[in-house]
C-alpha cells in the first residue's frame, strides 16, 4: 500500500476503465473548439462508418473525432498503467508461489495494454512522450477506481473478478470501434483479461470455500468493489456528455446502461455460485424484461471521485512518477548501449542501426 | 520533472510470425534507441504467451505505404478484372470441378 491515507476509505467509486467522464457543460482545458469541416468529406466519413468500414491511420476523419479517440485513448493507456500500482502492492504479499506468480504476469501484462494503447494513440499523431508528461504532471486524468486502496489479499481476487470483468464487457464492444488500431489492440487485451478475470474469480472462489475468516475477508471485499464496478460504466446515458459522438462515430457502439446492464446480469450468477451475496437489496431478476433489475447508484460520489476527491490519487501519482524516474538509468543505459554498439560498426547511432 | 529519454527513442514497427506457418503481421509498434533492444522490447509487448515463432521489427520510417488518396486509381488494376476469378467462368450444372 502506498501509505497511510490509503486506508481512509469511502467505498463508493468511479467511473470506466478507460473512458474519463466530464460533467456535462464542463470545458476541456485549453481545446479550441474543433473547425467547421468540409460538409462533402463529413458526409463520406459518416457514409464510411455507416457501411461499418474500420477508419485507418491515413484516413481523412473530422478533427472532432480525432480528439475524441485520443482523448479516450490516451486516458485508457493511463488507466492501465495506474491500475498496476494498486495490485503491484499485493505482489510481496501473495499467500502462495502460484498466486504470485499469476499476480506478476497480470501486472505485466497492464503494463503491455498500456503500451499497445499508447502505441495506437500515437497513429493519431500524437506523442507518447507528451501524454506520460501529462500523466506525470497530473494534467491527464485517468480512471478512478484505481485511486481506492486494495485493503486486503481479497481484494486482488475482487479487482480480477469485478474490475476486469467489467472491463471485458466494455472493452469487447470497444473490440469492434470504427477506429482500426483502437479495435486491434481491443481485440489483443480482451484475449489476456480473460485470464485476469478467472484468476480473480478462482481467488475470490477459494477464499468464499475457506474458513469463516477468509469467506468474511472474500464477502466484505466484494462489498466494497460492488457498487464502484458498477459506476465504472459511466454516468446514466443521459448525464453522459461524450456519448453522443462517440456513438454516432462508432467509436462506443453499446450505451453505458446497457454495458451496465449485462454485466450485472453475467455478474449475479457467478456470485451465486460461489455463494456470495452483491450488496443491494434491489437486486432482483425481471421477469419482463429478463434482466436483474438494481438499486441506484450514488452518483455525487461517482462526481465527486471523478472531480480527483479519492483516497489515493496523491499517492498513485506519486508512485508513478518515482517508478519513471527511478526507471531513468534504464532507459540512459539503453541510449548508452545503443551508441556504443552504433560506433563500433561505424553507424550513426539510432534506427538506421 | 524528470521525463528523461523515452520517445525520443526511434519508433519501430513490430511483425509477429504465428506458430503454423502463417505469414508475418503487423502487431503494433515499440520505442527503442536499436534494433536489437526494438527487438527484445517487442517479445516483451508482443510475445508473452507463445503468440510468435519470428519477429521483425522495421525502422517506421523506413515504410513505404499507399496512400488512402490513391486509393481508387491506384488499386484500379485489380479491380475491373472479372475473368481473374473462378466464378468469370461457365460450368455446367452438376459437376464438380473440385
Amino acid at each position: 500500500m502506498g501509505g497511510a491515507a490509503c486506508e481512509r476509505v469511502r467505498w463508493y467509486f468511479t467511473d470506466m476503465p478507460y473512458e474519463i467522464h466530464e460533467k456535462k457543460g464542463s470545458q476541456p482545458k485549453d481545446k479550441a473548439p474543433a473547425p467547421a469541416e468540409d460538409p462533402k468529406r463529413l458526409a463520406e466519413f459518416e457514409a464510411r462508418i455507416a457501411r461499418d468500414e474500420t477508419i485507418e491511420p491515413k484516413d481523412w476523419m473530422p478533427e472532432r473525432y480525432r480528439r475524441q479517440l485520443v482523448r479516450m485513448m490516451s486516458q485508457h493507456a493511463h488507466s492501465e498503467v495506474v491500475g498496476m500500482l494498486p495490485e503491484g502492492n499485493w505482489i510481496t504479499r501473495a499467500p502462495t508461489l502460484r498466486r504470485k506468480m499469476g499476480l506478476l504476469a497480470k501486472v505485466q501484462d497492464e503494463a503491455g495494454h498500456g503500451l499497445y494503447i499508447y502505441c495506437g494513440t500515437e497513429t493519431l499523431g500524437v506523442d507518447r512522450h507528451d501524454l506520460i508528461v501529462q500523466l506525470l504532471n497530473g494534467t491527464a486524468k485517468y480512471s478512478s477506481i484505481f485511486n481506492y486502496p486494495t485493503l486486503s489479499w481479497a481484494d486482488i481476487g475482487t479487482i480480477g473478478w469485478l474490475v476486469d470483468g467489467a472491463a471485458i464487457v466494455n472493452q469487447t464492444m470497444l473490440a469492434k470501434a470504427s477506429y482500426g488500431p483502437y479495435a486491434r489492440a481491443m481485440v489483443r487485451i480482451c484475449k489476456e483479461e480473460n485470464f485476469h478475470k478467472r484468476q480473480g474469480y478462482e481467488i475470490v472462489a477459494t477464499l468464499a470455500r475457506g474458513t469463516p475468516a477468509q469467506k468474511a475477508m472474500a464477502q466484505d471485499s466484494v462489498n466494497r468493489w460492488w457498487w464502484p464496478s458498477l459506476m465504472m460504466f459511466g454516468p446514466h446515458d443521459k448525464d453522459s456528455p461524450n456519448s453522443g459522438d462517440l456513438s454516432k462515430w462508432g467509436i462506443k457502439r453499446k450505451s453505458n446502461d446497457e454495458l451496465r446492464q449485462r454485466f450485472v446480469n453475467l455478474t449475479v450468477a457467478q456470485a451465486k455460485a460461489i455463494d456470495l451475496t452483491l450488496p443491494d437489496p434491489e437486486l432482483r431478476f425481471n421477469e419482463t424484461t429478463k434482466d436483474w433489475d438494481f438499486g441506484a447508484i450514488d452518483w455525487d460520489e461517482f462526481w465527486r471521485v471523478v472531480g480527483g476527491d479519492g483516497p489515493c490519487n496523491r499517492e498513485r501519482l506519486a508512485a508513478r512518477r518515482k517508478a519513471h524516474d527511478d526507471g531513468a538509468w534504464v532507459r540512459a543505459a539503453a541510449e548508452a548501449h545503443a551508441a556504443k554498439h552504433a560506433a563500433h560498426r561505424g553507424a550513426p547511432s539510432g534506427a538506421a542501426a | 520533472m524528470a521525463t528523461t529519454g523515452d520517445t525520443a527513442h526511434p519508433l519501430w514497427e513490430v511483425f509477429t510470425q504465428p506458430p503454423g506457418g502463417g505469414p508475418h503481421e503487423h502487431a503494433g509498434s515499440v520505442h527503442a534507441p536499436d534494433a536489437e533492444l526494438a527487438l527484445q522490447n517487442a517479445r516483451d509487448v508482443y510475445t508473452r504467451r507463445g503468440e510468435a515463432v519470428s519477429l521483425w521489427v522495421v525502422p517506421s520510417g523506413a515504410i513505404v505505404a499507399s496512400t488512402p488518396e490513391d486509393m481508387g486509381p491506384f488499386f484500379d488494376p485489380g479491380n475491373d478484372k472479372a475473368y481473374r476469378h473462378p466464378q468469370f467462368y461457365k460450368v455446367s450444372q452438376g459437376v464438380r470441378v473440385f
